[in-house]
């Protein structure tokens, strides 16, 4: 491969993804259908070739997800042909738990955290892969590639294994579980920049164009469909936006952009003045709001 | 552009912290939005009165935050044009000792800080020596906050000389010694001219920007440890994994340990299709002429340098346990991509920190570094740790918590595994049984002081010796008279302790035996290890189960009493524990049913088994 810097983090991401298949019972990708997953998707592929992914890939559905990219979902699971699980908090499915009527803390522990724990347990997986980077926010760089967790899937950032060289301890008792993040050393500009070489296909939504959109806490917050109900004086106007990161859509906010093409997007992305996850209303809910969810079973 | 992965470390408040949030402030890595936090973070928790606090970038766990330490780890990522850096930002508290290592394992140098006004302190060598341990040689010696020392060249200097004078005795090839403040920031990013004119070197960042980043395994012979076989159908089987060193093209002959045999690599199969070569660092697959049989765990290796296979090593060891060290004891063990099962037969000398002297001891505690014999239950191929990390590193896990508690590097194979043969002999223990008309057998009897194990046990061999059974007792107190005697009641010498008698009882059982032990034994570790040690079906565990204050109260021999005026220590149920066994054969609850009826129980499962 031409650039060594992504030779180095894509040798080291097959090796933890290969460890997980050598000694996991009955593991599963989370798959969030971002760029960080899309990348490990890449990954996982390249893995295992010429075999094809050995376990499932598990999709938790908020049910607010925008609906370009349950699209690119259901299209890239058939194009590959790797077998894809969804998972949608019933209760919260029949309480109509949403971000916009129960806020976004609430909707975010009762269709994430909690929805993931759920499908985790019915399932019986005991090694789960996450997408997430340490570069992405303070508790996040302070976790391990394997990060142990206890009965119920709680975290305990002051007890974690120690985690030397490649050498990654994958022993667990009945009902503890590891989640695993392959991605831990790539930053999102080494996403981009892979992203572009590989020509790994990802939700249109990354690239600029001009999409309905109204000002909410200074940001811009896409209208995807009449799930968005608008405030009083509110008019949807027309934007050059794009995404830099993906979730629930009234809880991410879009940028305005002009990159249509992935060298514009790793252009910008190498020049922008604000993290990509500003974009994410999650994180401003409190100081250690990431960590605090972490601990009680968020990814 | 290359990577550079590099570890901050030192004693507390050195600064480390303080000092990559400097670094990444500096080469412009901090967000706008990521600096409005911090100037709210800093009014909150800073140390630094009106100033940002470039630690709180860093320290991310609420609970450092709160109390203004690092507890773990932290990876920082920032770019120079020149150079890539991952940086794990490591914490000083010697409690937390294990992080600390756990970033030094994969970085290739090492910023070493020291608070000038403080000068090389215990913490400061205990992290030298353990960077110097596990393979970093080129380090830099960060004398920080030369403003509060008024940027005195003597006080630098003295420090530089002292550092010197201790680092002699390590490994390190080199060392630049650089003074800086990181909350100011001279010397960091920007030369610190303006206050300190004698200085000439470079900063920091120049530093990191020049220094070598080894990465020697890519010139030396081919070898791949086997990580996963891929085996999609019967027209495909490849050997994945990643390359420890050297490097492969289709063609070159190669040979397996630890089976010893040949084959071709006829193709490196990639996602993107074929090929042509491959070298160290590479995620593969590899095919090979030859349908051999290769599991995990094996190594593959250039046929000109086969990798050689031993199972009992000097290594250095770092205890990261809570739990001490207890040689003798089973633990698991991942050296690359193989699991084992070792114990420690030998703790040969602990490494004091401070003089580096060589101090004779049974055990290791946290953060103790030491140098042991291991002995793994198969042959492992192997290198050297200073010759190859990745074929020389492994770690220890407890068998029970599944924790990792020891990280090890191997120094040399020590030849006992070629020299020592097993002597086959031809009178086999079926044989020696069969003229004695039965089974041999070994009862293990577990349970605390008093709870009826020797009762139980010496009426159970009369009534085996009564219908002419041929049996031996092994009870706790009269091993210790004789065989035993060396041993105290520490948890070092119960291991020790058992496992002797453990073997004991394997001797006589290949004798044809039946043999009843008597012991408390009281770590489930132990008794799965002598569970180990015999045929299946061999071992038969007895939990003689009493409660703790019953014991008490029978106390036969008067040792509850004294343990509880503090004249015994370590004794099992009032200061040492006792761990029930999960799944016995038998479970004898001794205060519901007389020793005769605990002895009907056992012998109605060993007729059942035809002994």
């Amino acid at each position: 491969m031409s650039n060594d810097v992504h030779s180095e983090l894509e040798s080291e991401s097959i090796e933890i993804i290969r460890e997980v298949a050598a000694s996991a019972t009955k593991p599963v990708m989370l798959y969030s259908i971002g760029k960080d997953s899309s990348v490990m998707l890449r990954l996982a592929q390249k893995a295992f070739y010429p075999a094809p992914i050995p376990f499932p890939l598990m999709h938790i559905d908020t049910g607010w997800k925008f609906r370009e990219m349950i699209a690119f979902r259901d299209r890239t699971a058939s194009q590959i042909g790797f077998q894809l699980i969804t998972y949608t908090n019933p209760r919260g499915r029949a309480e109509g738990i949403g971000p916009i009527t129960h806020g976004s803390a609430y909707h975010t522990d009762v269709m994430k955290t909690e929805a993931l724990k759920q499908a985790l347990d019915l399932h019986g997986f005991d090694f789960v892969f996450g997408g997430a980077r340490r570069d992405e926010e303070k508790s996040r760089a302070k976790e391990r590639i394997f990060s142990f967790r206890a009965v119920g899937h709680r975290w305990d950032p002051k007890a974690q294994r120690p985690e030397l060289w490649n050498l990654y301890n994958t022993r667990i008792s009945q009902e503890e579980t590891v989640r695993v993040f392959p991605l831990s050393n790539w930053t999102e500009a080494d996403i981009w920049q892979y992203i572009r070489q590989e020509s790994i296909p990802i939700v249109p939504l990354y690239f600029a164009a001009k999409r309905p959109v109204v000002k909410r806490y200074g940001q811009w917050i896409m209208v995807d469909d009449d799930r968005l109900p608008l405030e009083p004086g509110e008019t949807p106007e027309v934007r050059m936006i794009r995404f830099r990161t993906l979730g629930c859509y009234p809880l991410t906010a879009g940028i305005e952009s002009s990159a249509t093409t992935l060298d514009e997007i790793v252009a910008e992305t190498l020049g922008a003045s604000t993290s990509e996850r500003q974009g994410r209303v999650i994180d401003h809910d409190g100081a250690g709001s990431m960590e605090r969810k972490k601990q009680e079973g968020y990814f | 552009m290359d990577t550079l992965r590099f570890i901050t470390c030192g004693s507390v408040d050195d600064g480390k912290s303080t000092l990559i949030g400097r670094l990444l402030y500096e080469t412009k890595l901090i967000f706008e939005d990521q600096l409005e936090a911090l100037k709210l973070d800093s009014q909150k928790f800073g140390t630094q009165g009106e100033r940002l606090d470039f630690a709180l970038l860093v320290d991310g766990l609420q609970a450092e935050r709160e109390q203004g330490i690092t507890i773990d780890v932290a990876y920082r990522f920032f770019a120079t044009p020149n150079r890539r850096f991952i940086v794990a930002d490591t914490p000083g508290h010697e409690q937390y000792t294990r992080n600390m290592a756990t970033g030094a394992s994969t970085a290739q140098a090492a910023i070493l800080l020291i608070d000038a006004r403080k000068g090389v302190l215990t913490q400061t060598k205990r992290h030298s020596r353990i960077i110097s341990m596990l393979g970093i040689r080129h380090v830099a010696l960060a004398i920080n906050k030369m403003d509060l020392v008024n940027w005195s060249t003597e006080v630098f200097d003295e420090i530089e000389l002292a550092y010197r004078r201790f680092a002699h005795e390590l490994c390190f090839e080199t060392i630049t010694a650089i003074p800086i403040s990181a909350l100011e920031g001279q010397n960091v990013v920007d030369p610190g001219n303006a206050v300190m004119p004698w200085y000439q070197g470079k900063t920091l960042l120049n530093w990191l920007e020049t220094v070598r980043a080894e990465d020697g395994d890519i010139n030396g012979p081919f070898v791949m440890p086997v990580q996963w076989v891929n085996r999609p159908n019967l027209d495909f089987r490849g050997f994945a994994g990643r390359i420890a060193s050297g490097s492969v093209q289709p063609g070159d002959a190669v040979r397996i340990s630890p089976s010893g045999s040949q084959s071709t690599v006829t193709e490196i199969v990639v996602y993107e299709g074929l090929q042509q070569t491959a070298k160290a660092g590479e995620s593969i697959t590899l095919v090979l002429t030859d349908d051999i049989d290769i599991s995990r765990g094996d190594v593959i290796a250039s046929a000109a340098h086969p990798i050689e296979c031993a199972d009992q090593f000097e290594a250095d060891m770092l205890w990261m346990s809570e739990h001490a060290l207890l040689p003798g004891r089973p633990y698991a063990a991942l050296i690359h991509n193989k699991s084992a099962s070792v114990t420690i037969t030998h703790i040969k000398y602990h490494l004091d920190i401070n003089t580096g002297a060589h101090l004779a001891t049974r055990t290791l505690a946290l953060n103790e570094i030491g140098t042991v014999t291991v002995s793994f239950d198969r042959p492992v191929a192997f290198l050297p740790y200073t010759e190859n990390k990745r074929l020389g590193a492994f770690i220890l896990i407890d068998k029970l918590s599944n924790d990792t508690v020891g990280a090890g590097l191997i120094r040399f194979a020590l030849r006992r595994a070629v020299n020592v043969h097993w002597q086959a002999l031809e009178i086999t223990k079926s044989a020696r049984a069969k003229i004695k008309h039965q089974e041999a057998r070994c009862l293990w009897f577990t349970g605390l002081s008093g709870s009826g194990k020797s009762t139980v046990a010496n009426l159970l061999e009369k009534r085996l010796h009564a219908e002419g059974k041929h049996t031996y007792i092994l009870d706790g107190d009269n091993v210790r008279h004789g065989l035993n005697r060396d041993l105290g009641f520490t948890e070092a010498d119960r291991v020790e302790n058992i496992r002797r008698v453990a073997e004991v009882a394997k001797l006589l059982v290949d004798a044809g035996l039946i043999v009843l032990v008597a012991f408390i034994s009281p770590f489930r570790s132990e008794r799965e290890m002598a569970r180990g040690i015999f045929d299946p079906g061999e071992f038969i565990e007895i939990f003689v189960d009493a409660p703790l204050q019953e014991c008490e109260r029978r106390d036969v021999k008067g040792l509850y009493a004294k343990a509880r005026r503090g004249e015994l220590i370590n004794f099992t149920g009032i200061d040492s524990a006792y761990e029930p066994p999960a799944s016995p054969e038998i479970h004898l609850r001794t205060m519901e049913r007389s020793p005769d009826s605990c002895v009907d129980q056992i012998l109605s499962l060993l007729t059942h088994q035809r002994y």
